[in-house]
């Protein structure tokens, strides 16, 4: 197969950057979308231009680094799939494919196709962690967690931290990231004691680097996880009783 | 919680668009400081709004039934209460709460609108190839503005009745039928209930999400609530300017 693939090249954060087209020749449609990029980079190397720069570590969908916007969508064409899991197949032979870095305020470019994410890494130390002593590992039975419960809280937990929520939101909110990092702790037992302060600290550190969430619902579809905007509902609930229960406590200290 | 401060160039280049919430705040202010609060009062607000836009779709119904009928009943919402409160006094409080509850939506929808622009300050090249969101949510601003100069044109059409010609005080089936013998009046009626439509379709789904009413077992009724609530107040309001303007009702 062979694609012309059109990219994003901007040596740095400050300059200016611009689309450059690429030849990929001779690619096996069982190729993975950050494979074709390696082939067209060898050829970039070969005639001394510099390499297109992405950031990948995995290439099996579970690091969420592969981020990037493809025809418009955020991980390409693929449902439930990273940029490293999106097969070549779902192109067509000739196909000509615009690549460009995930764009939001938050996520200030570096360098090409890599951006700094490190916006959501303050999200989850607001609080995405539950406190314990740690020590030895406690016998798993000793708090029982009702199989529904532990079910929906595994699905929140299956977030990757890929920002592609972030970059197919029309508003650039990182409500479905946050929404994840903070129902998969709230809905089980151990995550109850510091729950509502989880809620606020993470919800209003989130505000302060990303848009905000009007229920377009299309980073559900986005997501390589296929995490539901049931976790952003989740999330407003547990805002608003945050803003009570918050409150209160403090009052009583 | 103050943001910590950032402890590496990594976390440097990375500015913030927004301030958090001010923690000494008074309870409500605090919690409409934020985006998330601020969808709150979006939902709870549309749900006044689209309680009111109920009632004042079914007491309309009434012109069906004639004159007297029509006029009676509005005479009745100003007599609302006698003889324990004042002419019209629950009136202007139903009034009053609807005011609060505009500017508020109003309000919370700008900032809204204008927090989101700055957290993509670079647009995208290519064409975004929505899957999700529908013409509904992304003509929110559009429809939303829309609505708005509607409200403000039909008090004067028909409360204060300054741009309807033949207006008597009082006369409500007189002035309506005036109104609607009037062309432009009935087109441009239709427009802003079709704006209205869609506006509701998407809002009297998309409240559920922001105040949380989530049920796996009972989501995809949101949607159908939504979409025959949109429907039945549009089908509603669009029927008095055409059957004034095809002589039904005269
Ligand atoms: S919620 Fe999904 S799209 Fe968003 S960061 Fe997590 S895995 Fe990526
Ligand atoms: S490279 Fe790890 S998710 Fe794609």
């Amino acid at each position: 197969m062979n694609f012309t693939l059109k990219v994003w090249r901007q040596s740095g954060p400050d300059v200016k950057g611009s689309f450059e087209t690429y030849q990929a020749t001779g690619i096996s449609e069982d190729m993975s979308f950050l494979e074709v990029l390696d082939v067209v980079n060898e050829d970039l190397i070969e005639q001394g231009i510099e390499p297109v720069a992405f950031d990948h570590d995995c290439r099996e969908g579970i690091c969420g680094s592969c981020g990037m916007m493809i025809n418009g969508q955020a991980h390409g064409p693929g449902t439930r799939t990273a940029t490293c899991q999106l097969h070549m197949r779902t192109f067509k032979d000739g196909d000509s494919i615009t690549v460009e870095p995930w764009r939001a305020a938050a996520f200030t470019l570096v360098k090409d196709l890599t951006v700094n994410r490190s916006a959501l890494d303050r999200i989850v130390e607001s609080g995405g962690f539950i406190s314990v002593s740690t020590g030895a590992a406690p016998e798993a039975n000793l708090i029982p967690v009702p199989k529904v419960v532990a079910d929906a809280a595994m699905d929140a937990a299956e977030c990757i931290g890929c920002g592609a929520c972030v970059a197919a939101c029309p508003n650039g909110a990182a409500q479905l990231f946050t929404a994840a990092k903070m129902q998969h702790l709230n809905l089980l037992p151990q995550g109850q004691s510091e729950r509502y302060q989880r809620a606020e600290r993470m919800v209003e550190t989130m505000e302060e680097f990303f848009g905000s969430c009007t229920n377009h619902g299309e980073c559900q579809f986005a997501c390589p996880k296929g995490i539901s905007i049931d976790v952003i509902a989740y999330m407003n609930r547990d805002y608003m009783s945050a803003k009570v229960k918050n409150r209160k406590l403090s009052g009583q200290s | 919680m103050a943001q910590a401060s950032p402890r590496s160039t990594v976390e440097a280049a990375v500015k913030p668009i927004s301030r958090r919430p001010a923690s000494s705040a008074p309870w409500p202010l605090n919690l409409y400081a934020s985006a998330v609060g601020k969808k709150w009062v979006m939902a709870i607000t549309g749900v006044i709004g689209m309680g009111f836009i109920t009632m004042h779709m079914l007491g309309n119904l009434k012109i069906y039934l004639g004159a007297e009928e029509l006029n009676h009943y509005a005479e009745g919402l100003r007599t609302f209460g006698a003889p324990f409160v004042p002419r019209e006094g629950i009136l202007w409080m139903l009034r009053s709460i609807l005011v609060v509850a505009l500017v508020l939506h109003v309000h919370a929808a700008f900032s809204l609108w204008s927090a989101n622009r700055r957290a993509r300050p670079v647009a995208y090249a290519s064409q975004r190839d929505y899957i999700a969101a529908n013409w509904a949510s992304r003509t929110m601003k559009w429809t939303g503005p829309i609505i708005l100069l509607f409200i403000l044109m039909h008090l004067m059409d028909l409360t204060f009745g300054t741009w309807n010609k033949d207006f008597i005080s009082g006369n409500v089936y007189h002035n309506v039928v005036a109104l609607f013998t009037q062309l432009p009046k009935v087109i441009v009626y239709l427009i802003a209930n079709i704006a209205l439509g869609i506006h509701l379709w998407h809002g009297a789904w998309s409240l559920f999400q922001s105040m949380g009413v989530n049920n796996p077992y009972l989501n995809a009724l949101r949607r159908v609530f939504a979409t025959a609530f949109a429907l039945a107040i549009v089908a509603g309001n669009v029927s008095f300017p055409i059957a004034v303007y095809l002589g039904i009702v005269s």
